[in-house]
C-alpha cells in the first residue's frame, strides 16, 4: 500500500478527488433529467391506463408488464444499442444518410426514464383513483366542467397521494444511474472504475463511491421528510 | 456429496438439453442456435434467485429481530446496516466486494480466498446482504402495523418476547408483509442481472456473451422475454401462497367492510 | 407558415452536408479509432488521440492527400456508428472476420495479430493444453474471448470481462491463472507489469487488422490499399512500426 493512500483522493492533478465529484454530478443531472422525462412519460401512460379505448389501455399495460418484469440492466443496453439502430433506420427511410450523434448520456436519460415512467404510471394511476368520488360528483353538482375539475379537485390532491410514492421511485431512480457505468458514461461509478484501475486501489475508490451515493441518498431523504410534511399539511392522519 | 454435486451439474446440462430440444421447433434460427447457452443461463440465475432470497430472508429475520429488540446495542447496528444497504446502489456494492476485496487476494483473505474467488460466490454474497437490507424493512412495516390489541393480549397471558414472536407477531407481520415482500423478490430477480459484470454467466451475461458475437438486438429481446417467464411464475407462486396464508375470516370481513380490515 | 418552411430548409441543407459524398482527393476523411487500446490507439494526459493506428491514419492520409479527422468512439458502438455515416472510416485494431464482413467492407491488413495467454511469471505453464482446470480469462467480445470459448470453453474455467482493465485486476489479483488477449496491447502491459509473463506458443488466428470502411465505398477502400502499400514500400510504415515495436508487425 502507498504510504499517503489518502492523497489519492485530493483534488487537482495527482488525485482523483475531483474526478470522483465531477461524476457525482453528472449522476445528479442524469437522475435530474431521467426524473423529468420519466414524470412526464409516467402521466402520459396513466392516463393511457385509464382511457376508455381498449386498444390503448393493452398498450400500456404490456409495456409496463414488460418494464415490470425486465431488469433495468437489460432495458439500458437494449436502449443504448437499439437508440443507434432506430435512429439510423428513421434517418434512412426519411432519404437521409444521417450522421446524427446519439450521445451516451441521452441514451441513458432514455433508458432511466422508460424505467421510471413505467413505474411513475402505477403511482400517478393509483393517485388519481384515490382521490374521494364524492367530492368528484360534488364538483360536478356545483357545475364545474371536466377540466375545471381535474385543475381544482384531482391534480391538487393526487399530489398528496403520489408523493410518498415518487419519492420511493427518486430514490432507486438515483442508485440505477450507477448502471450508466456499464456504458462507459462518465458518472460516479465510471469515474471510481476508472480511478480504481489506473492506481490498483478498488477499495478505496469503491467504497468512496458507495460514501458519495449515501450522501445523495441521505440528502434526498432529507428533502424527502419536507416534501411529505407538507404535502400531508392540513389533512388529519 | 461430490457424487450429489456431479449428478447436479448432470441434471442441469440434462434439462437445458430437453428444454432446447422441445424449444427448437417453434423458436426462431436465432434462439434456437444459442438455446442451451440461454437455458444454461436461465438456471444460473434461477439457482442466484432462490439460494439468495432463502438465506436472504434468513438473515433479514435476524436483522430485523434485533431492530425492535429495543436494545440499542443490537437496534442500531441493524439500523446502520438497513441505512448503507438500501442507500447504496447493488453495482456498487457488488463491485467493492468483488474488486475491492478481491484487490487483496490471496495474500490479504487466507482462508476465504477460495469464497471470494469466484464471482458467483461473491454475486450471492452481495445479493444476499442487498435483499436481507429490504426484507427486514419490509418485515418491520408488518411487524408495526400490527393491530396492537393481538400484542397486548398476547403479554396480558404470559407470553416471553420469544414465544410473542414465534407465535403470534412474526407469522402476522409475514402475512400483512407479504404482497411488499413479493414485490422485494421480483427486484431480487431484476437485481441479479448484476452480476454478469463480475464474470457470471447468468441469463444477463449469456445474453451480453451471444450479442457481442453478432450485435443482433433481437439477443436482448429474447433474453427479456425469459426473464418475464421466471417473473411471472414467481409472482403466480407468490399468489398462491398469498392466498393459502389469508385468513378466510379476516379476509372475509376485509372485503365485505373495509374499515375492520388491519391496517396497513 | 415561414417558420415552417425554414425548418424544412434547414433540414435539407443539414442533410446535404452531411450526405455522404463520393471519395475525392484533397476531401475531409473522418476516421474513428477507440482511444482506449495502448499503444495502438490511446489518450495523451493532454486527452489528444495518440498510437500507432493514429500515426498510421495520418500517414495514410498524407499519401492520399487528403485532410483527416481523427475522433474517438466507444468500441461497442464503433461498427453502428460507420453504419449510420458519423465518419467514414475505422482505423482502431479492428480483425477482419466473417461477422464484420456482414456490415462494413475491409481494406487490405496493414498489420497481423496474434492472441498470446499471460501468466504470472513462474506459473509452470508451459502449453495450451496446461491451461485445462485453470481459470482464464479474456475481454467479452474480442477476437481473444472468441476463441478461448471455442478451444478452452470445456476444458478450463473461461471468465468474460467488460473491459480489458477489468481483466486485468482479475489477473493481478489472482484471480484469473492467466489471461488471453491481442499479442500488443498485452505486450504494452507487460512492460510495466514484471511479474508477468508470456507463456505458451503464440496463437495463429490468421487474424489481420484492416480499416473498416462501409460497405461499397469501394472508391475510399482501393484508395487505402493504395496507401498502405506506398507507405509500406517507401519506409514510412516502418518507421512508425519501430517507434512502438522493436519487431516488425506487419
Amino acid at each position: 500500500m502507498p504510504q499517503n493512500v489518502w492523497s489519492l483522493l485530493a483534488f487537482g492533478d495527482t488525485g482523483w478527488g475531483d474526478e470522483l465529484l465531477a461524476g457525482a454530478s453528472i449522476t445528479v443531472q442524469l437522475a435530474i433529467v431521467s426524473l423529468a422525462c420519466g414524470l412526464i412519460l409516467g402521466l402520459i401512460l396513466a392516463f393511457g391506463r385509464l382511457s376508455h379505448w381498449r386498444a390503448l389501455r393493452w398498450l400500456t399495460d404490456v409495456y409496463i408488464i414488460f418494464i415490470r418484469g425486465t431488469p433495468e440492466f437489460l432495458v439500458l443496453l437494449l436502449v443504448f444499442f437499439g437508440l443507434d439502430q432506430v435512429v439510423h433506420m428513421a434517418a434512412t427511410g426519411l432519404g437521409f444518410q444521417s450522421g446524427f450523434e446519439i450521445p451516451k448520456f441521452a441514451a441513458a436519460v432514455a433508458g432511466l426514464s422508460l424505467i421510471f415512467g413505467a413505474y411513475a404510471s402505477e403511482v400517478f394511476r393509483g393517485a388519481y383513483l384515490a382521490v374521494p368520488p364524492g367530492q368528484i360528483e360534488a364538483a360536478m353538482a356545483c357545475g364545474m366542467s371536466s377540466s375545471q375539475v381535474f385543475r381544482r379537485i384531482r391534480l391538487p390532491q393526487m399530489w398528496r397521494f403520489a408523493i410518498p410514492g415518487l419519492t420511493n421511485l427518486w430514490m432507486v431512480l438515483l442508485k440505477d444511474t450507477s448502471l450508466a457505468a456499464v456504458i462507459a458514461l462518465d458518472e460516479l461509478l465510471r469515474q471510481a472504475k476508472v480511478a480504481s484501475e489506473a492506481t490498483r486501489e478498488p477499495l478505496l475508490f469503491y467504497v468512496s463511491a458507495g460514501v458519495l451515493y449515501l450522501v445523495l441518498t441521505g440528502i434526498s431523504d432529507i428533502v424527502r421528510h419536507r416534501l411529505e410534511r407538507s404535502a400531508q399539511r392540513g389533512f388529519a392522519r | 456429496m461430490f457424487e450429489i454435486a456431479k449428478s447436479y451439474l448432470k441434471l442441469k446440462i440434462a434439462m437445458s438439453d430437453g428444454v432446447c430440444a422441445g424449444l427448437d421447433p417453434i423458436t426462431p434460427h436465432l434462439f434456437a442456435s444459442q438455446c442451451t447457452r440461454f437455458i444454461d443461463g436461465f438456471i444460473v440465475t434461477l439457482e442466484l434467485l432462490v439460494f439468495s432470497s432463502l438465506i436472504g430472508f434468513a438473515v433479514a429475520v435476524l436483522i430485523v429481530m434485533a431492530r425492535v429488540s429495543g436494545r440499542p446495542l443490537l437496534s442500531i447496528p441493524a439500523q446502520a446496516y438497513t441505512y448503507v444497504f438500501r442507500g447504496t446502489p447493488l453495482l456498487v456494492q457488488l463491485w467493492i466486494l468483488y474488486y475491492g476485496l478481491g484487490s487483496l487476494g490471496e495474500a490479504g483473505l487466507g482462508p476465504l480466498w477460495p469464497f471470494f474467488k469466484e464471482g458467483w460466490w461473491v454475486g450471492l454474497l452481495t445479493l444476499v446482504l442487498n435483499t436481507s437490507a429490504y426484507v427486514a424493512e419490509i418485515l418491520r412495516g408488518g411487524i408495526e402495523n400490527l393491530p396492537r390489541g393481538q400484542v397486548e393480549a398476547a403479554e396480558a397471558c404470559g407470553m416471553g418476547w420469544w414465544l410473542r414472536m414465534r407465535r403470534i407477531i412474526f407469522p402476522q407481520a409475514l402475512r400483512i408483509a407479504w404482497p411488499a415482500y413479493g414485490n422485494e423478490i421480483i427486484l431480487l430477480l431484476k437485481g441479479s442481472a448484476l452480476v454478469s459484470t463480475v464474470t457470471v454467466l447468468d441469463l444477463m451475461g449469456q445474453t451480453r456473451t451471444i450479442f457481442a458475437r453478432s450485435y443482433n438486438l433481437s439477443i436482448f429481446l429474447y433474453g427479456a422475454i425469459l426473464y418475464l417467464v421466471m417473473a411471472g411464475a414467481i409472482t403466480l407462486i407468490l399468489r398462491f401462497v398469498e392466498h393459502r396464508m389469508a385468513i378466510p375470516r379476516v379476509a372475509r370481513k376485509a372485503a365485505a367492510d373495509p374499515a375492520t380490515a388491519p391496517t396497513r | 407558415m415561414l417558420r415552417k418552411l425554414l425548418t424544412a430548409a434547414a433540414i435539407v441543407a443539414i442533410a446535404a452536408f452531411s450526405a455522404g459524398g463520393a471519395f475525392a482527393e484533397g476531401m475531409t476523411i473522418r476516421i474513428a479509432t477507440e482511444g482506449a487500446y495502448p499503444p495502438f490507439n490511446g489518450k495523451d494526459a493532454a486527452g489528444n488521440l495518440v498510437g500507432f493506428d493514429v500515426d498510421i491514419a495520418n500517414a495514410l492520409c498524407a499519401e492520399m492527400k487528403d485532410q483527416c479527422t481523427i475522433v474517438a468512439q466507444d468500441w461497442d458502438g464503433i461498427i453502428p456508428g460507420l453504419v449510420a455515416n458519423k465518419y467514414d472510416a475505422i482505423i482502431a485494431s479492428m480483425s477482419i472476420t466473417d461477422e464484420r464482413k456482414q456490415s462494413v467492407d475491409f481494406t487490405d491488413p496493414y498489420y497481423s495479430n496474434y492472441l498470446r495467454v499471460m501468466a504470472k511469471t513462474g506459473s509452470g505453464i508451459t502449453s495450451i493444453d496446461d491451461l485445462a482446470g485453470k481459470s482464464v480469462g479474456a475481454e467479452r467480445s474480442t477476437v481473444a474471448s472468441q476463441w478461448a470459448e471455442d478451444n478452452l470453453g470445456r476444458s478450463s474455467d473461461v471468465k468474460l470481462y467488460d473491459t480489458q482493465t477489468a481483466a486485468y485486476s482479475d489477473l493481478t489479483s489472482g484471480r484469473l491463472d492467466a489471461m488471453i488477449s491481442d499479442i500488443y496491447p498485452a505486450y504494452d502491459w507487460l512492460q510495466s507489469n514484471p511479474g508477468y509473463e508470456f507463456v505458451a506458443d503464440k496463437i495463429d488466428i490468421n487474424d489481420k487488422i484492416a480499416i473498416a470502411v462501409r460497405k461499397g465505398d469501394d472508391k475510399l477502400r482501393e484508395a487505402f490499399n493504395a496507401a498502405i502499400k506506398a507507405i509500406r514500400d517507401d519506409g514510412t510504415y516502418a518507421k512508425i512500426n519501430a517507434k512502438y515495436f522493436p519487431f516488425d508487425i506487419f
